[in-house]
């Protein structure tokens, strides 16, 4: 994915209202009527959101000229699954070495244990 | 020694990242491990970097300076404040890339005494806002700086 993707990805994703719909759309295809029921916005407004998400790529319309259902491309969220997995890697890489750390520690403090320190 | 596994919270409507392992020794330990630069400097920062830290005063109201190092260049600089260090309980501080100065991540981190010479220590981190939050997820200081010099350099050399 490329960054201007990655951007427009992180963009769409930091309003509210799109991430509701996102997860709406998660459990199925759903037509702009459906999803602009429980708001307290105009058709618009919502038709506006959608825009937003298909231009970053998270949602594409359906060819049926009446409804055109707004669908979820879930790869995308895989995506996000995966970033979320690299990063507890790292923590974790840190954390073995912090391991590593506390294990010596323990060695040290036995020997302030002999010397009555504890 | 045991495997114990880090957990990462994500919440999707708050701007916070939250990091949850438990360690095989005491808090007393574990925390000296956090705020004691010499142990600190051991294991925080990325893989094969060394960190070099400029200032390091480990008390409520004082700071912290460092970068990290790679093949004798320097990475990434970060800075911030010991807003409270709580012994063996709680360190609450501030953390700031100066690659982006104008972000800062709120850091606390509480010590949970599991008993049994166990600790739990949970690390959340408050940044401005979601966006932002998923970028420190999704970047990886350790890729994404590195990476980003490379295409600085494409840039000045195409440029």
């Amino acid at each position: 994915m490329g960054e201007d993707r990655l951007s427009r990805v992180f963009a769409a994703l930091a309003d509210p209202t799109r991430r509701d719909i996102v997860a709406r759309l998660a459990a199925g295809d759903k037509s702009v009527g459906d999803l602009a029921a429980p708001y307290d916005v105009s058709l618009q407004a919502v038709s506006k959101h959608i825009r937003v998400l298909e231009d970053a790529g998270l949602v594409t319309r359906g060819r049926d000229a009446q409804r055109r259902p707004c669908h979820l491309e879930a790869e995308v969220f895989d995506l996000m699954t995966g970033w979320i997995e690299r990063y507890r890697r790292q923590a974790e890489e840190r954390f073995r070495r912090l391991d590593a750390v506390l294990a010596e520690l323990d060695a040290e403090t036995d020997e302030d244990d002999n010397r009555g320190a504890a | 020694m045991t495997t114990n596994d880090t957990r990462i919270e994500v919440d999707p409507n708050l701007p916070t990242l939250r990091i949850i392992r438990d360690f095989d020794a005491p808090p007393d330990r574990v925390f000296r491990a956090w705020t004691d630069p010499d142990l600190v400097r051991r294991w925080l920062g990325p893989r094969e970097t060394e960190m070099r830290i400029e200032q390091w005063d480990g008390r409520t109201g004082g700071g912290y300076r460092y970068a990290a190092w790679r093949d004798g260049e320097e990475l990434a600089r970060f800075f911030g404040s010991f807003h409270e260090v709580r012994p063996n309980e709680r360190l609450v501080q501030t953390f700031t890339w100066e690659g982006a100065p104008d972000g800062v991540s709120l850091d606390t981190m509480v010590f949970e005494d599991l008993g049994d010479g166990r600790t739990r220590v949970t690390s959340t981190s408050v940044v401005e806002s979601i966006e932002i939050r998923d970028m420190i997820v999704s970047s990886g200081m350790d890729k994404g700086v590195i990476e980003g010099y490379e295409k600085l350099d494409e840039l000045l050399k195409a440029g």
